[in-house]
């Protein structure tokens, strides 16, 4: 187990800058999730880790030893790809033995340690079959298998669930998470889905166009968004944003005046982006207007898409709403849970 | 009363049979249609493929068997058929000629000469599609040039250069000089088979920690079987029909390939040894057809599949 420490780390390919100066630190033995939409590179940064790409600038150590110029196969890392690169040729024995077959490992310990693997994941009936002949969760968990036989001081993850049916996947997180709780491996894991990221990580990374955004535990990301990419970033449904300016200690939106949070120094007049979540809005009689364009009710809590002025709002309401289509509701933001963004620069004010 | 209940479904009975009947008609309209559609779509065009295709073998493999008043006498015989068959030509061709040896020589070519172009093509192909050095896709353009040279032009300096070795009249001097134009080819195909294989199982090798060789040997290899099946099979072939280099790089008659010695030994003047000369090229063509049959799976596969996890 090793800390993993990226300094400064610039990625160009040709002209086209894909990381700006990215700072990450990981700490022995958490699970960070690098998170953010397709292209944000995440992916070039855990494959830089991983020694699969160049460094252009800045520098990465593991466990103290900068690995800039190490070769992937000395960074002590294990890998789990998007499509499980499973070698289609050798068994599921075979493909987790061959790190070990490749270092001239004996024979006793190579058959205690993917006997292990095997345990672990639950491999063991599977350990002659080929990879064409196993499900896709197989194939995750024996690729999952392949980085534990390697026993190394980071595994690094490359969206290992999205191949996987819904199902599947809320079951392989859990699989993963306490896979990390038993072992308690560093973990890098990249993926473009928030809710693997809230629910997994230790801390988050929330990346976007080659940028770090803001790194912080789940929880902290989701109370405290440091801008608005974030605030919209993690959360489902998104947070709402409704573009106001600040008049006489309230926020003004479409000629509707909504509540401040506490501690805002507002200058008047200044244009701000309101965000409150979809969860944070409460039916409330003195409330703003909404006008209810759909309701979706799950059972455990109902979605309004709704109205005001003219900005869409979803509202998620833990009691049942019967407003139907058409009709006007009266909702109201929790003040403590209102978020304030700059507009021009979408930095957090509150 | 009973007459008049049983008339109507007599009727109904009738109607349905009627009705029956004309489905039956119908769906066998259709179906006869379809057939016929197939047969006019499908199975004359590829009866005439066969045909053309196969004739040459046929009339290859008859005149073989014939003896020469038959073959000389196409009035009072049927020129496409045998009456009384012989072996007397293939006695000849395997007694009185140096055919056995022709047969090894041009065996051994081909054998060496596809050898050595496969591993070349192998380490070439890997490094321009998976080393992607700089300028690594005009290094494999000018490859492909290369091919395209004829070899009606490239065999006089060739000539040049083997004389100058004192490899002239040996079968070096075709082993050596068909990898330039079984190269180029066995790359291009590689480099086209490589890209099916999965970039991320060589980056997993390569965490996993194996050198760039050891991820050509075991994993990319492997992988890429049919490949090297449908490369062998080609640049065996083209190294058996090669007729311009055999002709030109080699004089005595011990060292000649079957295609050569057959047109060169047999053709005495303006007499044609037509019955000799069949049977020659009907023996040649046998260990390439032998050949192709092991692995015409392999080959099929490789020029239609990609590597499948």
């Amino acid at each position: 187990m090793a800390n993993v420490s990226i300094r400064a780390v610039r990625k160009a390919f040709g002209t086209t800058q894909i990381l700006h100066g990215v700072d990450v630190e990981v700490d022995d033995g958490e699970f960070v999730i690098l998170v953010g939409p397709s292209g944000c590179g995440k992916s070039t940064l855990l494959r830089m880790i991983a020694g699969l790409e160049n460094i252009t600038r800045g520098e990465i150590a593991i466990g103290g030893r900068v690995v800039n110029n190490v070769a992937p196969k000395e960074r002590d890392i294990a890998m789990v790809f998007q499509n499980y690169a499973l070698y289609p040729h050798m068994t599921v024995r075979d493909n987790m033995a061959f790190s070990l077959k490749l270092a001239k490992a004996p024979k006793a310990v190579l058959e205690q340690k993917v006997g292990r693997a095997a345990d672990i994941l639950g491999l063991g009936q599977l350990l002659e079959r080929y990879p064409r002949q196993l499900s896709g969760g197989q194939r995750q968990r024996v690729a999952m298998g392949r980085a534990i036989v390697r026993d190394p001081q980071v595994f690094l993850f490359d969206e290992p669930l999205s191949n996987l049916d819904a199902k599947l996947r809320v079951n392989m997180r859990a699989e993963i998470k306490d896979l990390h709780q038993r072992l308690k491996t560093t973990t890098i894991y990249v993926t473009h889905d928030q809710i693997e990221a809230m629910t997994m990580a230790d801390k988050i990374v929330v990346m976007h166009a080659g940028r770090v955004e803001q790194i912080g535990a789940p929880l902290d990301l989701y109370d405290r968004p440091a801008n608005q990419f974030v605030a919209g970033f993690i959360g489902s449904p998104a947070m709402n944003f409704l573009n106001g300016n600040v008049r006489g200690g309230m926020c003004e939106v479409n000629g509707v005046r909504l509540p401040l949070p506490a501690g805002t120094s507002g200058e008047e007049g200044r244009p701000v982006v309101y965000g409150i979540r979809p969860e944070h809005w409460v039916l409330s009689g003195d409330g703003v207007p909404a006008l209810v364009r759909v309701t979706e009710p799950t059972g455990s809590e109902t979605q309004v898409m709704a109205r005001v002025g003219d900005t869409a709002i979803t509202c998620a309401f833990r009691e049942r709403v019967a407003a139907k289509p058409g009709e006007t509701i009266h909702i109201a933001p929790t003040p403590h849970q209102v978020h304030l963004f700059d507009q021009q620069t979408g930095m957090r004010l509150n | 009363m009973t007459d008049t209940v049983i008339l109507p479904d007599d009727t109904m009975a009738d109607h349905t049979t009627a009705d029956d009947v004309t489905d039956h008609e119908s769906t066998g309209i259709l179906s006869s249609e379809s057939r016929m559609r197939r047969i006019v779509t499908v199975y004359v065009p590829l009866a005439c493929f066969l045909v053309v295709l196969l004739f040459p073998f046929y009339w290859m493999g008859i005149t073989t068997f014939k003896p020469d008043s038959e073959l000389l006498d196409y009035r009072n015989n049927n020129p496409f058929w045998i009456t009384s068959p012989t072996l007397q030509n293939i006695r000849k061709l395997l007694f009185e000629t140096d055919y056995p040896r022709w047969l090894w020589t041009t065996m051994t070519v081909a054998f060496g000469a596809t050898a050595l172009s496969l591993f070349s093509s192998v380490l070439a192909a890997y490094a321009i599609e998976r080393l992607r050095f700089r300028g690594s896709g005009y290094v494999g353009l000018g490859i492909y040039m290369a091919y395209l040279v004829p070899p009606s032009i490239l065999f006089i300096p060739l000539a040049t250069i083997v004389f100058q070795l004192g490899l002239f009249d040996t079968s070096w001097a075709l082993i050596l000089t068909y990898p330039t134009f079984l190269i180029p080819f066995c790359t291009w195909l590689l480099i086209g088979y490589f890209k099916s294989i999965p970039y991320e199982l060589e980056e997993c090798a390569l965490i996993d920690g194996a050198s760039r060789l050891q991820i050509l040997r075991r994993i990319t290899l492997p992988l890429a079987v049919p490949g090297l099946i449908s490369a062998g099979i080609f640049a065996f072939t083209l190294s058996w029909n090669e007729f311009i280099y055999a002709l030109a790089f080699i004089s005595s008659s011990e060292n000649k390939t079957v295609p050569v010695a057959i047109l060169t030994e047999l053709v005495q003047g303006d007499v044609y040894q037509w019955g000799a000369l069949m049977a020659g090229s009907l023996l040649g063509s046998l260990p390439v057809a032998i050949f192709y049959s092991f692995f015409v799976e392999y080959y099929v596969s490789s020029l239609t599949g990609a590597v499948k996890e």
